[in-house]
């Protein structure tokens, strides 16, 4: 993904389709990114249905308030392997015009309903897949879900928290063992 | 390091350089013996493991393709992954969560104990607990294993009070952070655990025990020790005396090679121990190496194994701390009473933020109902349920003819039909392990079906008698005296407990009989 303003690169570059988008304000994306309108090049899929993966994206993990700069991603990774491999750019394309023509732009209510009827195809479990292989393993996501990532460059969790959750009851020593640093406080 | 000559037959030669590999070549090159140690993966360090959750799983995992069949729902669910383990120095000791339980007492008499069952292929084990028990206590020593020899257990993390609170609530009595090789204080020059909670990744302080950064240097340092890493062996040969002479294999240029050897043990997890056996077939051995029972590669076990997840209101962030620090005892009980044979262990179990979704779930869950749970993933809770597999002699590893490898090899099929014992321990694992939480206060309770197994047992198991199984009591093939096989293949059934302990407990056993078989020239 890259920002907005060197579109125009787009043509010398071959590209398919696009997909654009603009962050949130405030979004703790937009302090990531370089600028907050974002734009992404296909370079298998046509931005039509780069459209329609972007809402089968939301529609099987949807997060209301998360941006659409992280289910970009997805779209991404399913357009490389549809560029890789032309057996997946078919079942893609087919697949994408079994949901019809206005599913990008339904209300969630409709898109799960054409969602419902491929369940058990071959498309619907290879962009389910690739959505929570892409969407929750991007970093950009982690700090939407509280999730902290690596800790060893941090020295782990030893003293920053592994042990202070306070809604229950602390555990016996026995069944339990000596919490470094305890003694000297 | 020593560099051993490929001609020189008086070498050892153990192929795969886990718990039983490594464990085994440390003990054998401490007491003088020569060994070759030949291992598929790459050579990886503190410093190199990646802590990318999806690059790690790249960078230790086995991931060249194998075949599936059965009505296993891991058919289904993971299509390109019937089975979790490893490719690289150390083995499945790198990815492992260190869980170092012991098997139950009756577990090692299974047929005696559970009596007839349709459709399972129970044998006793062919030695005695207590000498088990022996080498458990060795074993336990030098993995430096918490709540044994006086080593403290680990402390609690935040996730471990919920399943504490759950279980204590529910009146199991024994509940506590687990028997884990894992440092609670420093120990064994390794550093102590920093509750980092990225074990599966590679444990990078050292403090999780791993063949990497133990067994296998101090063997380098016994200078009996040559580590052929990236070289995967793809066939045993043997001499026209019906003895196993020398390991072909690809180096990691991919060039043929073929190391001499007095004897071969093989220790390659499971699955592909099996297919190395069946892929050394010969004249004399037309079914394959150490086959003439045909027990190579049937009785596949692989542990009735699940996540269940409780989901809270309250912050856990079960992500802090050792991923595997927690475990119920109660269950491990046989008590048929529950409906199925044998018992299981609720043990604690964390997954990072990718791998709960692509792995921790029902591969039927989307939409709402997944986006509710991932966004309660700083509030989850999650126990795996690990449980003795029933062995059926049609759940079996073989060759799939049609698949074949970058060497024009075929590759292992493995063939599961889940044992309606299993699914009756299922369904009760996943029942206590959902009061459990909802004791604790979940508000939502999840279950996974059957995951990819890493712990893969059985296939060339002991027995006492040779038509039951592949090798004796001390993993010695009955058709091959100086072929040993050195990993969880041997075990002769599942038991409940996650294999690894065990595993070593074995290697050590078979290292003092291998040194009294070569001081007396038997092999």
């Amino acid at each position: 993904m890259r920002a907005k303003a060197s579109m125009d690169r787009r043509e010398f570059l071959g590209a398919t389709g696009v997909l654009t988008g603009m962050l949130a304000a405030g979004s703790p994306l937009a302090l990531l990114a370089p600028s907050r309108a974002w734009a992404l090049d296909l370079t298998a899929l046509t931005s039509e249905e780069g459209a329609a993966l972007l809402a089968a994206a939301r529609t099987i993990a949807p997060h209301d308030k998360l941006d659409d700069a992280p289910y970009a991603l997805v779209v991404q990774a399913l357009d490389g392997n549809a560029a890789r491999d032309a057996a997946t750019l078919a079942l893609l394309r087919q697949g994408v015009s079994g949901l019809g023509a206005g599913f990008a732009s339904a209300p969630e209510t409709e898109r799960v309903v054409a969602l419902q009827g491929v369940e058990t195809t071959p498309f619907f479990k290879s962009v389910r897949a690739t959505t929570l292989a892409t969407l929750y393993a991007s970093p950009l996501v982690y700090a939407y879900f509280g999730y902290e990532g690596e800790a060893f460059s941090k020295g782990g969790y030893l003293l920053r928290g592994f042990n202070d959750l306070r809604w229950l009851p602390e555990v016996p020593l026995a069944d339990s063992g000596p919490v470094f640093g305890a003694d000297s406080r | 390091m020593a560099s051993i000559s490929q001609d020189d037959n008086n070498a050892v030669v153990i192929i795969g350089s886990g718990a039983g590999g490594g464990t085994l070549a440390h003990e054998l090159t401490r007491r003088g013996i020569k060994v070759v140690l030949l291992e598929a993966g790459a050579r990886q360090s503190l410093a190199s493991f990646s802590q990318v959750p999806g690059e790690a799983f790249a960078q230790l995992t086995w991931l060249e393709p194998r075949t599936q069949s059965g009505t296993t729902t891991v058919v289904e669910d993971y299509p390109t992954l019937p089975s979790w383990t490893a490719k690289t120095v150390g083995g499945t000791t790198v990815h492992w969560t260190a869980a170092a339980l012991r098997a139950r007492p009756w577990e090692v008499s299974t047929r005696t104990t559970y009596g007839t069952i349709d459709g399972a292929s129970l044998i006793d084990w062919p030695l005695d607990y207590k000498e088990l028990l022996h080498y458990y206590q060795i074993a336990e020593k030098r993995m430096v294993v918490t709540r044994r020899n006086g080593n403290p257990g680990l402390p609690a993390s935040n996730h471990f009070k919920v399943l504490h609170y759950g279980a204590k609530r529910l009146g199991y009595k024994q509940v506590h952070t687990g028997y884990m090789a894992i440092n609670s204080r420093p120990a064994d020059d390794r550093g102590m655990c920093i509750q980092q909670g990225f074990c599966v990744q590679g444990c990078k302080t050292g403090a999780k025990w791993s063949t990497l950064y133990t067994e296998i240097p101090r063997a380098e340092a016994t200078g009996n020790l040559e580590l052929r890493a990236e070289c995967r062996a793809v066939r045993i040969e043997h001499g026209t005396d019906g003895r196993v002479s020398a390991v072909v294999y690809r180096d990691s240029a991919g060039n043929e090679q073929r190391q001499k050897a007095r004897v071969v043990c093989v220790a390659c997890n499971a699955v592909e121990t099996s297919r190395l056996l069946l892929l050394s077939d010969s004249a004399r051995f037309p079914h394959g190496l150490a086959n003439s029972s045909d027990q190579v590669g049937r009785h596949f076990c692989h542990h009735t194994g699940c996540f269940v997840w409780g989901v809270f209101e309250k912050p856990i962030e079960f992500w802090r701390g050792a991923t595997l620090a927690g475990v119920v005892l109660d269950e491990t009980r046989h008590d048929p009473k529950r409906g199925f044979a044998g018992g299981y262990h609720l043990e604690l179990a964390a997954l990072d933020l990718p791998s709960i979704a692509i792995a921790g779930f029902p591969q039927t869950l989307w939409g709402r109902k997944l986006g509710f749970v991932m966004e309660h993933y700083r509030s989850m809770a999650g126990i795996f349920l690990n449980g003795e597999d029933l062995p059926r002699s049609s759940n079996r590893i073989t060759l799939n003819p049609n698949v074949k490898d970058q060497f024009g090899l075929p590759v292992a099929n493995i063939h599961v039909d889940d044992h309606p014992n299993n699914a009756a321990m299922r369904r009760h694992g996943q029942q206590q392990a959902k009061a459990l939480f909802e004791a604790a206060g979940a508000i939502q309770v999840l279950m996974s079906r059957q995951t990819p197994a890493t712990h893969n047992m059985c296939v060339a198991r002991m027995s006492r008698d040779p038509n039951d199984g592949v090798v004796n009591a001390h993993g010695q093939a009955h058709d091959v005296a100086n072929l040993f096989v050195s990993d969880g293949s041997a075990m002769s059934t599942s038991t409940s407990a996650n294999p690894t302990l065990t595993i070593v407990a074995l290697a050590l056993r078979q290292a003092d009989y291998i040194e009294r078989q070569m001081s007396t020239r038997a092999i």
